[in-house]
Protein backbone atom coordinates (compact mmCIF):
# COMPACT_ATOMS: atom_id res chain seq x y z
CA UNK A 1 0.00 0.00 0.00
CA UNK A 2 1.06 3.64 -0.90
CA UNK A 3 2.09 6.05 2.21
CA UNK A 4 -0.73 8.07 0.18
CA UNK A 5 -3.15 5.39 0.70
CA UNK A 6 -2.72 4.91 4.48
CA UNK A 7 -3.03 8.55 5.08
CA UNK A 8 -6.40 8.38 3.29
CA UNK A 9 -7.56 5.38 4.92
CA UNK A 10 -6.65 7.19 8.28
CA UNK A 11 -9.15 10.21 7.82
CA UNK A 12 -12.11 8.44 7.79
CA UNK A 13 -13.29 5.04 9.11
CA UNK A 14 -14.92 1.88 7.39
CA UNK A 15 -18.53 3.11 8.61
CA UNK A 16 -17.97 6.39 7.47
CA UNK A 17 -17.48 5.58 4.04
CA UNK A 18 -20.56 3.47 4.38
CA UNK A 19 -22.68 6.60 5.83
CA UNK A 20 -21.52 9.04 2.99
CA UNK A 21 -21.94 6.08 -0.13
CA UNK A 22 -25.67 5.28 1.44
CA UNK A 23 -26.50 8.98 1.87
CA UNK A 24 -25.19 9.11 -1.86
CA UNK A 25 -27.43 6.47 -2.86
CA UNK A 26 -30.44 9.11 -1.61
CA UNK A 27 -29.99 11.83 -3.97
CA UNK A 28 -33.24 13.56 -4.70
CA UNK A 29 -35.16 10.75 -2.62
CA UNK A 30 -38.74 12.34 -1.47
CA UNK A 31 -39.69 9.51 1.30
CA UNK A 32 -37.13 7.03 3.06
CA UNK A 33 -37.92 4.03 5.74
CA UNK A 34 -35.38 4.36 8.15
CA UNK A 35 -33.54 1.89 10.69
CA UNK A 36 -31.32 2.79 13.87
CA UNK A 37 -27.61 2.85 13.51
CA UNK A 38 -25.92 2.94 10.38
CA UNK A 39 -29.07 3.88 8.45
CA UNK A 40 -30.58 6.40 10.35
CA UNK A 41 -27.58 8.39 10.04
CA UNK A 42 -26.62 7.87 6.51
CA UNK A 43 -30.72 9.39 5.91
CA UNK A 44 -30.16 12.52 7.65
CA UNK A 45 -26.87 13.15 6.02
CA UNK A 46 -28.77 12.80 3.01
CA UNK A 47 -31.39 15.61 4.18
CA UNK A 48 -28.45 17.80 5.31
CA UNK A 49 -26.87 17.09 1.43
CA UNK A 50 -28.09 15.21 -1.68
CA UNK A 51 -31.76 15.13 -0.41
CA UNK A 52 -32.54 18.00 1.53
CA UNK A 53 -36.76 17.33 0.68
CA UNK A 54 -36.26 13.87 2.00
CA UNK A 55 -39.09 12.84 4.48
CA UNK A 56 -37.59 10.22 7.25
CA UNK A 57 -40.00 7.39 8.38
CA UNK A 58 -39.55 5.14 11.06
CA UNK A 59 -41.55 2.15 11.90
CA UNK A 60 -42.88 2.93 15.16
CA UNK A 61 -44.87 5.70 13.36
CA UNK A 62 -43.08 8.54 12.67
CA UNK A 63 -43.39 10.47 9.19
CA UNK A 64 -41.17 13.09 8.48
CA UNK A 65 -38.80 13.07 11.59
CA UNK A 66 -36.13 15.79 12.38
CA UNK A 67 -34.42 14.36 15.14
CA UNK A 68 -32.29 16.78 17.41
CA UNK A 69 -30.32 14.39 19.06
CA UNK A 70 -28.41 10.76 17.59
CA UNK A 71 -31.59 8.65 18.13
CA UNK A 72 -31.09 5.85 20.37
CA UNK A 73 -33.84 3.48 18.81
CA UNK A 74 -36.35 3.92 16.17
CA UNK A 75 -38.73 4.92 19.05
CA UNK A 76 -36.72 7.64 20.36
CA UNK A 77 -38.90 10.43 21.93
CA UNK A 78 -36.41 13.12 19.76
CA UNK A 79 -37.84 11.80 16.38
CA UNK A 80 -41.35 12.44 17.75
CA UNK A 81 -40.88 16.10 19.37
CA UNK A 82 -40.54 18.16 15.82
CA UNK A 83 -41.87 15.48 13.19
CA UNK A 84 -44.20 16.08 10.35
CA UNK A 85 -46.83 13.36 11.53
CA UNK A 86 -47.05 10.40 14.08
CA UNK A 87 -49.40 7.89 13.77
CA UNK A 88 -50.45 4.30 14.47
CA UNK A 89 -48.40 1.27 13.58
CA UNK A 90 -51.57 0.29 11.73
CA UNK A 91 -51.49 3.54 9.71
CA UNK A 92 -47.93 3.35 9.38
CA UNK A 93 -47.45 -0.04 8.09
CA UNK A 94 -51.29 0.33 6.23
CA UNK A 95 -51.49 3.71 4.58
CA UNK A 96 -47.73 4.84 4.18
CA UNK A 97 -45.83 1.16 3.44
CA UNK A 98 -48.32 -0.94 1.82
CA UNK A 99 -49.91 2.17 0.36
CA UNK A 100 -46.92 2.39 -1.70
CA UNK A 101 -45.55 5.62 -0.25
CA UNK A 102 -42.01 4.85 0.81
CA UNK A 103 -39.23 5.34 -1.87
CA UNK A 104 -36.34 3.53 -0.28
CA UNK A 105 -35.96 1.40 2.72
CA UNK A 106 -32.42 0.99 3.96
CA UNK A 107 -32.06 -2.55 5.80
CA UNK A 108 -29.33 -5.00 6.99
CA UNK A 109 -29.36 -8.74 8.34
CA UNK A 110 -27.30 -11.15 9.86
CA UNK A 111 -26.94 -13.10 6.48
CA UNK A 112 -27.23 -12.15 3.12
CA UNK A 113 -27.23 -14.34 -0.20
CA UNK A 114 -26.18 -13.62 -3.87
CA UNK A 115 -30.14 -12.68 -4.55
CA UNK A 116 -30.71 -10.14 -1.28
CA UNK A 117 -32.75 -12.43 0.46
CA UNK A 118 -31.59 -11.37 4.07
CA UNK A 119 -32.00 -13.72 7.96
CA UNK A 120 -32.73 -11.86 10.32
CA UNK A 121 -33.98 -14.59 12.49
CA UNK A 122 -31.84 -17.31 13.55
CA UNK A 123 -28.00 -19.24 12.98
CA UNK A 124 -28.93 -22.72 12.97
CA UNK A 125 -32.03 -24.58 12.57
CA UNK A 126 -35.46 -22.71 13.48
CA UNK A 127 -36.60 -25.06 16.51
CA UNK A 128 -33.22 -25.46 17.79
CA UNK A 129 -31.20 -22.19 17.20
CA UNK A 130 -27.68 -21.74 17.40
CA UNK A 131 -28.55 -18.31 17.97
CA UNK A 132 -31.52 -16.93 18.14
CA UNK A 133 -31.79 -13.37 16.40
CA UNK A 134 -34.33 -10.74 16.40
CA UNK A 135 -36.41 -11.70 13.57
CA UNK A 136 -38.49 -9.66 11.22
CA UNK A 137 -39.80 -6.50 12.91
CA UNK A 138 -41.27 -4.84 10.07
CA UNK A 139 -38.28 -6.19 7.74
CA UNK A 140 -40.53 -9.22 5.54
CA UNK A 141 -43.17 -6.52 4.68
CA UNK A 142 -40.69 -3.55 4.39
CA UNK A 143 -38.76 -5.70 1.43
CA UNK A 144 -42.08 -6.49 0.11
CA UNK A 145 -43.41 -3.28 -0.10
CA UNK A 146 -40.64 -0.70 -0.76
CA UNK A 147 -39.83 0.99 -3.99
CA UNK A 148 -36.17 0.06 -3.87
CA UNK A 149 -34.19 -1.56 -1.04
CA UNK A 150 -30.62 -0.67 -0.26
CA UNK A 151 -28.82 -3.23 1.89
CA UNK A 152 -26.42 -1.60 4.49
CA UNK A 153 -23.70 -4.22 6.13
CA UNK A 154 -20.76 -4.97 6.90
CA UNK A 155 -18.40 -7.39 3.91
CA UNK A 156 -18.04 -10.47 6.49
CA UNK A 157 -17.60 -14.08 5.36
CA UNK A 158 -20.24 -15.17 7.80
CA UNK A 159 -22.77 -12.81 6.76
CA UNK A 160 -22.22 -13.07 2.79
CA UNK A 161 -23.69 -16.79 2.98
CA UNK A 162 -24.06 -19.44 0.07
CA UNK A 163 -27.52 -20.25 1.42
CA UNK A 164 -29.58 -18.91 4.36
CA UNK A 165 -30.36 -20.60 7.63
CA UNK A 166 -33.68 -18.95 7.06
CA UNK A 167 -35.58 -16.62 5.05
CA UNK A 168 -36.80 -13.25 7.03
CA UNK A 169 -37.38 -11.13 4.13
CA UNK A 170 -37.29 -11.35 0.34
CA UNK A 171 -34.94 -10.25 -2.00
CA UNK A 172 -35.03 -11.58 -5.33
CA UNK A 173 -35.94 -15.22 -4.47
CA UNK A 174 -34.15 -17.70 -6.61
CA UNK A 175 -33.17 -15.18 -8.71
CA UNK A 176 -34.35 -14.15 -12.33
CA UNK A 177 -38.58 -13.38 -12.18
CA UNK A 178 -39.21 -15.29 -8.86
CA UNK A 179 -39.76 -12.56 -7.36
CA UNK A 180 -42.01 -10.64 -9.54
CA UNK A 181 -44.15 -13.83 -10.24
CA UNK A 182 -44.83 -13.82 -6.76
CA UNK A 183 -46.68 -10.16 -7.45
CA UNK A 184 -44.52 -8.05 -4.99
CA UNK A 185 -45.20 -4.19 -5.09
CA UNK A 186 -41.73 -3.20 -4.52
CA UNK A 187 -38.99 -3.67 -7.02
CA UNK A 188 -36.74 -5.64 -4.36
CA UNK A 189 -33.06 -4.68 -3.36
CA UNK A 190 -30.84 -2.44 -5.58
CA UNK A 191 -27.43 -1.99 -3.63
CA UNK A 192 -25.68 -3.56 -1.03
CA UNK A 193 -23.39 -0.91 0.80
CA UNK A 194 -20.39 -2.50 2.40
CA UNK A 195 -17.53 -1.30 3.91
CA UNK A 196 -14.97 -2.69 1.48
CA UNK A 197 -17.49 -2.12 -1.76
CA UNK A 198 -20.49 -1.77 -3.35
CA UNK A 199 -22.45 -4.28 -5.00
CA UNK A 200 -25.90 -4.11 -7.42
CA UNK A 201 -27.71 -6.65 -8.97
CA UNK A 202 -27.98 -7.94 -12.76
CA UNK A 203 -30.85 -6.21 -14.29
CA UNK A 204 -31.83 -10.10 -16.00
CA UNK A 205 -30.59 -12.83 -13.13
CA UNK A 206 -30.82 -10.28 -10.45
CA UNK A 207 -28.09 -11.73 -9.32
CA UNK A 208 -25.11 -9.75 -6.82
CA UNK A 209 -22.83 -7.89 -8.78
CA UNK A 210 -19.43 -6.02 -8.06
CA UNK A 211 -19.43 -2.54 -9.22
CA UNK A 212 -17.19 -0.29 -7.26
CA UNK A 213 -14.39 -0.95 -4.61
CA UNK A 214 -13.78 1.52 -1.44
CA UNK A 215 -10.15 3.33 -2.07
CA UNK A 216 -7.50 1.01 -1.06
CA UNK A 217 -9.68 -2.12 -1.02
CA UNK A 218 -8.51 -4.98 -3.47
CA UNK A 219 -10.67 -7.80 -5.62
CA UNK A 220 -8.94 -10.72 -2.95
CA UNK A 221 -10.08 -9.03 -0.33
CA UNK A 222 -13.87 -8.26 -1.64
CA UNK A 223 -13.71 -12.34 -2.58
CA UNK A 224 -12.21 -13.15 0.72
CA UNK A 225 -15.57 -12.01 2.28
CA UNK A 226 -18.08 -13.56 0.12
CA UNK A 227 -19.36 -17.37 0.56
CA UNK A 228 -19.70 -17.73 -3.28
CA UNK A 229 -18.16 -16.71 -6.22
CA UNK A 230 -19.46 -13.17 -6.72
CA UNK A 231 -19.60 -11.58 -10.19
CA UNK A 232 -17.97 -8.78 -11.13
CA UNK A 233 -19.18 -5.70 -13.34
CA UNK A 234 -17.82 -5.08 -16.51
CA UNK A 235 -16.07 -2.33 -15.31
CA UNK A 236 -15.48 -2.12 -11.62
CA UNK A 237 -14.64 1.73 -10.42
CA UNK A 238 -13.40 3.10 -7.16
CA UNK A 239 -15.85 4.89 -4.62
CA UNK A 240 -15.53 8.47 -4.30
CA UNK A 241 -13.97 8.41 -0.69
CA UNK A 242 -15.63 11.08 1.89
CA UNK A 243 -15.33 14.62 1.37
CA UNK A 244 -14.24 16.87 4.17
CA UNK A 245 -18.47 18.41 3.99
CA UNK A 246 -19.59 15.45 4.93
CA UNK A 247 -17.28 14.22 7.35
CA UNK A 248 -17.62 17.62 9.44
CA UNK A 249 -21.69 16.78 8.92
CA UNK A 250 -21.42 12.83 10.78
CA UNK A 251 -18.48 14.47 13.09
CA UNK A 252 -20.65 17.03 14.34
CA UNK A 253 -24.17 16.70 13.44
CA UNK A 254 -25.05 13.31 13.43
CA UNK A 255 -22.57 11.27 15.70
CA UNK A 256 -20.36 13.07 17.63
CA UNK A 257 -19.49 10.89 19.92
CA UNK A 258 -18.75 8.16 17.05
CA UNK A 259 -20.89 5.88 18.81
CA UNK A 260 -21.85 4.18 14.99
CA UNK A 261 -19.57 5.85 12.74
CA UNK A 262 -15.86 5.34 14.52
CA UNK A 263 -16.98 1.20 13.93
CA UNK A 264 -13.93 0.17 11.69
CA UNK A 265 -15.54 -2.70 10.63
CA UNK A 266 -18.60 -5.25 12.59
CA UNK B 1 -70.27 6.94 36.29
CA UNK B 2 -68.09 3.78 37.93
CA UNK B 3 -64.43 5.29 39.62
CA UNK B 4 -62.08 2.41 38.30
CA UNK B 5 -59.23 2.67 40.30
CA UNK B 6 -57.28 0.58 41.85
CA UNK B 7 -53.77 -0.12 43.16
CA UNK B 8 -51.58 -1.97 40.90
CA UNK B 9 -51.25 -4.86 43.06
CA UNK B 10 -55.28 -5.05 43.13
CA UNK B 11 -55.60 -4.66 39.46
CA UNK B 12 -53.28 -7.66 38.57
CA UNK B 13 -54.57 -9.91 41.47
CA UNK B 14 -58.27 -8.90 40.19
CA UNK B 15 -57.53 -9.57 36.34
CA UNK B 16 -54.34 -11.47 36.03
CA UNK B 17 -54.50 -15.19 36.62
CA UNK B 18 -52.52 -18.08 35.60
CA UNK B 19 -52.71 -19.31 31.90
CA UNK B 20 -53.90 -16.25 30.66
CA UNK B 21 -52.67 -14.19 27.80
CA UNK B 22 -51.28 -11.10 28.49
CA UNK B 23 -50.73 -8.02 26.32
CA UNK B 24 -48.60 -5.15 27.72
CA UNK B 25 -47.97 -3.57 24.61
CA UNK B 26 -46.19 0.31 23.94
CA UNK B 27 -43.69 0.79 21.15
CA UNK B 28 -40.11 1.28 23.19
CA UNK B 29 -42.43 4.00 25.23
CA UNK B 30 -45.03 3.62 27.52
CA UNK B 31 -43.74 0.12 28.32
CA UNK B 32 -45.43 -0.64 32.05
CA UNK B 33 -42.55 -2.33 33.62
CA UNK B 34 -44.88 -1.25 36.88
CA UNK B 35 -47.23 -4.01 35.57
CA UNK B 36 -44.93 -6.46 34.64
CA UNK B 37 -43.21 -6.23 38.49
CA UNK B 38 -46.24 -6.80 39.92
CA UNK B 39 -47.01 -9.96 37.87
CA UNK B 40 -44.01 -11.15 38.65
CA UNK B 41 -44.10 -10.04 42.46
CA UNK B 42 -47.83 -12.12 42.61
CA UNK B 43 -45.77 -15.20 41.38
CA UNK B 44 -48.17 -16.00 38.27
CA UNK B 45 -47.24 -18.83 36.09
CA UNK B 46 -47.69 -20.26 32.81
CA UNK B 47 -48.99 -17.06 31.12
CA UNK B 48 -48.69 -16.30 27.25
CA UNK B 49 -47.07 -12.92 26.88
CA UNK B 50 -47.94 -11.09 23.72
CA UNK B 51 -45.78 -7.81 22.71
CA UNK B 52 -44.59 -6.88 19.44
CA UNK B 53 -41.51 -6.05 20.68
CA UNK B 54 -41.17 -8.22 24.36
CA UNK B 55 -38.00 -5.59 25.59
CA UNK B 56 -36.71 -5.75 28.85
CA UNK B 57 -39.89 -6.35 30.54
CA UNK B 58 -40.77 -9.63 28.77
CA UNK B 59 -37.06 -10.71 29.46
CA UNK B 60 -37.35 -9.88 32.85
CA UNK B 61 -40.63 -11.42 32.63
CA UNK B 62 -39.74 -14.59 31.48
CA UNK B 63 -36.34 -15.06 34.07
CA UNK B 64 -38.21 -14.92 36.64
CA UNK B 65 -40.80 -17.99 35.47
CA UNK B 66 -43.78 -16.07 34.65
CA UNK B 67 -44.49 -17.08 31.10
CA UNK B 68 -44.89 -20.38 29.04
CA UNK B 69 -44.86 -18.88 26.04
CA UNK B 70 -44.35 -15.86 23.70
CA UNK B 71 -46.36 -14.00 21.00
CA UNK B 72 -43.91 -11.73 19.35
CA UNK B 73 -42.79 -9.89 16.19
CA UNK B 74 -39.08 -8.35 16.96
CA UNK B 75 -36.98 -10.39 19.94
CA UNK B 76 -34.20 -7.78 20.56
CA UNK B 77 -32.77 -4.82 23.20
CA UNK B 78 -34.27 -1.90 21.02
CA UNK B 79 -30.93 0.20 19.98
CA UNK B 80 -28.63 -1.60 22.26
CA UNK B 81 -28.58 -5.60 21.03
CA UNK B 82 -29.86 -8.99 22.27
CA UNK B 83 -32.29 -10.25 24.96
CA UNK B 84 -30.47 -12.54 26.31
CA UNK B 85 -32.82 -14.18 29.11
CA UNK B 86 -35.37 -14.87 26.31
CA UNK B 87 -32.56 -16.08 24.36
CA UNK B 88 -31.37 -18.38 27.23
CA UNK B 89 -34.95 -19.92 27.60
CA UNK B 90 -35.29 -20.41 23.59
CA UNK B 91 -31.55 -21.72 23.24
CA UNK B 92 -31.08 -23.65 26.31
CA UNK B 93 -34.80 -23.89 28.30
CA UNK B 94 -33.20 -21.71 31.72
CA UNK B 95 -35.28 -21.34 33.38
CA UNK B 96 -37.92 -23.00 31.79
CA UNK B 97 -38.52 -23.98 28.23
CA UNK B 98 -40.71 -21.13 25.97
CA UNK B 99 -42.63 -21.79 23.65
CA UNK B 100 -42.65 -18.57 20.66
CA UNK B 101 -45.36 -17.99 18.13
CA UNK B 102 -43.53 -15.81 15.77
CA UNK B 103 -45.11 -13.23 13.14
CA UNK B 104 -44.03 -9.48 11.27
CA UNK B 105 -44.61 -6.13 13.14
CA UNK B 106 -47.49 -5.62 10.28
CA UNK B 107 -48.60 -9.50 11.16
CA UNK B 108 -48.95 -8.46 14.84
CA UNK B 109 -50.70 -5.00 14.05
CA UNK B 110 -53.60 -6.71 11.80
CA UNK B 111 -53.70 -9.95 14.52
CA UNK B 112 -54.97 -7.11 17.20
CA UNK B 113 -56.73 -5.04 14.53
CA UNK B 114 -58.78 -8.43 13.32
CA UNK B 115 -59.40 -9.20 17.17
CA UNK B 116 -60.87 -5.75 17.75
CA UNK B 117 -62.93 -5.91 15.00
CA UNK B 118 -63.90 -9.02 15.27
CA UNK B 119 -63.18 -10.37 12.08
CA UNK B 120 -61.94 -13.56 11.31
CA UNK B 121 -58.60 -12.86 9.49
CA UNK B 122 -56.69 -9.97 8.60
CA UNK B 123 -55.04 -9.53 5.07
CA UNK B 124 -51.57 -8.04 4.41
CA UNK B 125 -49.00 -7.95 1.72
CA UNK B 126 -46.28 -9.78 3.60
CA UNK B 127 -44.45 -13.26 3.86
CA UNK B 128 -44.29 -14.41 0.28
CA UNK B 129 -41.16 -16.03 -0.50
CA UNK B 130 -40.57 -15.41 3.65
CA UNK B 131 -39.47 -18.88 5.62
CA UNK B 132 -42.10 -17.45 8.45
CA UNK B 133 -45.40 -19.72 7.24
CA UNK B 134 -43.00 -23.09 6.84
CA UNK B 135 -42.60 -22.11 10.81
CA UNK B 136 -45.99 -20.62 11.75
CA UNK B 137 -48.55 -22.31 10.79
CA UNK B 138 -51.16 -19.60 11.80
CA UNK B 139 -49.83 -17.65 8.84
CA UNK B 140 -51.59 -18.78 5.83
CA UNK B 141 -52.25 -17.59 2.07
CA UNK B 142 -55.75 -16.97 0.73
CA UNK B 143 -57.20 -16.19 -3.07
CA UNK B 144 -58.69 -13.12 -3.09
CA UNK B 145 -62.44 -13.52 -3.59
CA UNK B 146 -62.33 -10.30 -6.56
CA UNK B 147 -59.48 -11.73 -8.56
CA UNK B 148 -56.50 -14.24 -8.89
CA UNK B 149 -54.48 -12.37 -6.38
CA UNK B 150 -53.13 -14.29 -3.58
CA UNK B 151 -52.59 -12.71 -0.39
CA UNK B 152 -51.53 -14.13 3.12
CA UNK B 153 -53.77 -13.54 6.25
CA UNK B 154 -53.11 -13.79 9.79
CA UNK B 155 -55.64 -14.73 12.59
CA UNK B 156 -57.28 -12.57 14.97
CA UNK B 157 -55.56 -11.96 18.55
CA UNK B 158 -57.47 -11.57 21.58
CA UNK B 159 -55.46 -11.12 24.58
CA UNK B 160 -57.26 -12.27 27.92
CA UNK B 161 -55.86 -9.00 29.34
CA UNK B 162 -54.23 -6.10 27.85
CA UNK B 163 -52.21 -3.43 29.75
CA UNK B 164 -51.42 0.05 28.28
CA UNK B 165 -49.35 2.77 30.24
CA UNK B 166 -50.40 6.41 28.91
CA UNK B 167 -50.31 10.06 30.12
CA UNK B 168 -53.46 9.95 31.42
CA UNK B 169 -57.02 9.43 32.15
CA UNK B 170 -59.53 9.93 34.12
CA UNK B 171 -61.22 8.19 36.78
CA UNK B 172 -63.70 5.90 34.24
CA UNK B 173 -60.31 4.92 32.36
CA UNK B 174 -60.81 7.35 29.55
CA UNK B 175 -57.45 7.52 28.16
CA UNK B 176 -55.41 10.27 26.94
CA UNK B 177 -52.27 9.27 24.88
CA UNK B 178 -49.85 11.61 22.77
CA UNK B 179 -46.25 10.44 21.32
CA UNK B 180 -46.19 6.64 19.74
CA UNK B 181 -49.18 5.14 19.50
CA UNK B 182 -47.71 1.90 18.45
CA UNK B 183 -50.59 -0.60 18.68
CA UNK B 184 -52.24 0.04 22.16
CA UNK B 185 -55.11 1.27 20.81
CA UNK B 186 -55.79 -1.94 18.47
CA UNK B 187 -54.73 -3.73 21.35
CA UNK B 188 -56.83 -2.59 23.98
CA UNK B 189 -60.17 -2.98 21.84
CA UNK B 190 -58.95 -6.42 21.05
CA UNK B 191 -58.35 -7.60 24.90
CA UNK B 192 -61.10 -8.67 27.08
CA UNK B 193 -59.88 -6.88 30.01
CA UNK B 194 -57.96 -3.90 30.18
CA UNK B 195 -55.83 -2.49 32.73
CA UNK B 196 -55.04 1.59 32.47
CA UNK B 197 -51.64 2.71 33.78
CA UNK B 198 -51.09 6.53 33.95
CA UNK B 199 -48.59 9.21 35.16
CA UNK B 200 -51.89 11.16 36.05
CA UNK B 201 -55.27 10.93 36.93
CA UNK B 202 -57.44 13.84 35.46
CA UNK B 203 -61.01 15.49 35.50
CA UNK B 204 -63.02 14.03 32.96
CA UNK B 205 -63.01 17.60 32.09
CA UNK B 206 -59.76 17.55 30.77
CA UNK B 207 -60.38 14.39 28.94
CA UNK B 208 -63.51 16.44 27.58
CA UNK B 209 -61.51 19.53 26.36
CA UNK B 210 -59.52 17.89 23.86
CA UNK B 211 -61.50 14.68 22.70
CA UNK B 212 -59.08 14.42 20.01
CA UNK B 213 -56.35 12.85 21.50
CA UNK B 214 -58.52 10.36 23.66
CA UNK B 215 -57.13 6.74 22.44
CA UNK B 216 -59.07 4.59 24.62
CA UNK B 217 -62.39 5.30 26.20
CA UNK B 218 -63.69 4.56 29.91
CA UNK B 219 -66.23 1.52 27.77
CA UNK B 220 -63.75 -0.84 27.28
CA UNK B 221 -61.54 -0.48 30.41
CA UNK B 222 -61.78 -2.38 33.67
CA UNK B 223 -58.72 -0.66 35.97
CA UNK B 224 -57.10 2.64 36.25
CA UNK B 225 -53.78 2.92 38.08
CA UNK B 226 -51.83 5.77 38.82
CA UNK B 227 -48.42 4.41 38.90
CA UNK B 228 -46.29 7.60 37.99
CA UNK B 229 -42.97 6.84 36.56
CA UNK B 230 -44.41 3.53 36.00
CA UNK B 231 -43.26 3.18 32.27
CA UNK B 232 -39.11 3.31 33.75
CA UNK B 233 -36.70 2.22 32.20
CA UNK B 234 -38.92 2.95 29.29
CA UNK B 235 -40.52 6.91 28.65
CA UNK B 236 -43.34 8.99 28.42
CA UNK B 237 -43.55 11.48 26.06
CA UNK B 238 -43.35 14.67 27.86
CA UNK B 239 -42.66 13.35 30.98
CA UNK B 240 -39.46 11.47 31.01
CA UNK B 241 -36.71 9.87 28.88
CA UNK B 242 -35.84 6.37 28.45
CA UNK B 243 -33.17 5.38 31.17
CA UNK B 244 -30.56 4.41 28.75
CA UNK B 245 -27.68 3.67 30.77
CA UNK B 246 -30.33 1.15 32.35
CA UNK B 247 -30.82 -0.30 29.13
CA UNK B 248 -26.87 -0.84 28.51
CA UNK B 249 -26.81 -2.09 32.19
CA UNK B 250 -29.46 -4.98 31.43
CA UNK B 251 -27.39 -6.04 28.73
CA UNK B 252 -24.37 -7.04 30.68
CA UNK B 253 -26.18 -8.13 33.47
CA UNK B 254 -28.37 -10.45 31.90
CA UNK B 255 -26.14 -12.34 30.42
CA UNK B 256 -25.96 -14.30 33.50
CA UNK B 257 -28.47 -16.00 34.90
CA UNK B 258 -27.63 -15.25 38.69
CA UNK B 259 -26.82 -11.71 38.11
CA UNK B 260 -30.24 -11.98 36.58
CA UNK B 261 -32.29 -13.21 39.97
CA UNK B 262 -30.37 -11.03 42.18
CA UNK B 263 -31.38 -8.54 40.31
CA UNK B 264 -34.91 -9.29 40.84
CA UNK B 265 -34.61 -9.87 44.31
CA UNK B 266 -33.38 -6.42 44.57
CA UNK B 267 -35.38 -4.40 41.90
CA UNK B 268 -38.66 -6.46 42.03
CA UNK B 269 -39.15 -8.74 44.73
CA UNK B 270 -37.63 -6.12 46.56
CA UNK B 271 -39.80 -3.99 46.03
CA UNK B 272 -43.60 -3.70 47.57
CA UNK B 273 -44.92 -0.90 45.01
CA UNK B 274 -44.54 1.41 42.20
CA UNK B 275 -43.76 4.12 44.63
CA UNK B 276 -41.46 2.13 46.21
CA UNK B 277 -39.42 1.51 43.14
CA UNK B 278 -39.62 5.03 42.26
CA UNK B 279 -38.06 5.96 45.92
CA UNK B 280 -35.53 3.90 45.19
CA UNK B 281 -34.18 5.22 41.72
CA UNK B 282 -34.03 8.18 43.21
CA UNK B 283 -34.40 12.01 42.58
CA UNK B 284 -31.18 12.31 40.75
CA UNK B 285 -31.97 9.72 38.89
CA UNK B 286 -35.69 11.61 37.74
CA UNK B 287 -33.97 14.63 37.19
CA UNK B 288 -31.66 12.85 34.87
CA UNK B 289 -34.49 11.39 32.79
CA UNK B 290 -36.66 14.77 33.15
CA UNK B 291 -37.35 16.35 29.36
CA UNK B 292 -36.98 20.07 28.15
CA UNK B 293 -40.60 21.57 27.34
CA UNK B 294 -41.68 21.91 23.59
CA UNK B 295 -45.53 22.62 23.88
CA UNK B 296 -48.09 22.82 21.34
CA UNK B 297 -50.27 26.00 20.77
CA UNK B 298 -53.43 25.52 21.94
CA UNK B 299 -56.19 24.64 19.64
CA UNK B 300 -59.49 25.96 19.63
CA UNK B 301 -62.39 23.34 19.20
CA UNK B 302 -65.18 25.98 19.33
CA UNK B 303 -68.03 26.35 21.14
CA UNK B 304 -71.53 25.76 19.51
CA UNK B 305 -74.31 26.08 21.93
Amino acid sequence: MTQENTQRRAAYTPSEMMIVTAARAMAGVRTAFVGVGLPNIACNLARYTVAPDIELIYESGIYGAQPARLPLSIGDPTLVTGATSVVSMADLFGLYLQGGLVEVALLGGAQIDRFGNLNTSVIGSYEAPRTRLPGSGGACEIATNAQRLFYIMYLKRRAFVERLDFVTSPGYLGGNNERQELGMPGSGPQLVITDKALFDFATETHEMRLISLHPGVTLEQVDAEIGWQVKRAETIVETPPPTSEELRYIHVDLDPSGMYSKNRGG
Amino acid sequence: MVDKRLSLREAVAEYVHDGMSVAIEGFTSFICFAAGHEIIRQKRRDLTLIRMTPDLIYDQMVAAGVARKLVFSYLGNPGVGSLHCLRRAIEDGIPTPLEIEEYSHYGMVGRYTAGASRLPFFPLRSYAGSDMPRTNERIKFVKSPYGDETIAVVPPLNPDVAIIHAQRADRQGNTQLWGLLGVQKEAAFAADKVIIVVEEIVEEAVIRSDPNRTLIPGLIVDAVVHAPYGAHPSYVQGYYDRDNAFYLEWDVLSRDHQRTQAWLDEWVYGVADPAEYVRKLGTATMERLTPGSALAPAIDYGAYQ
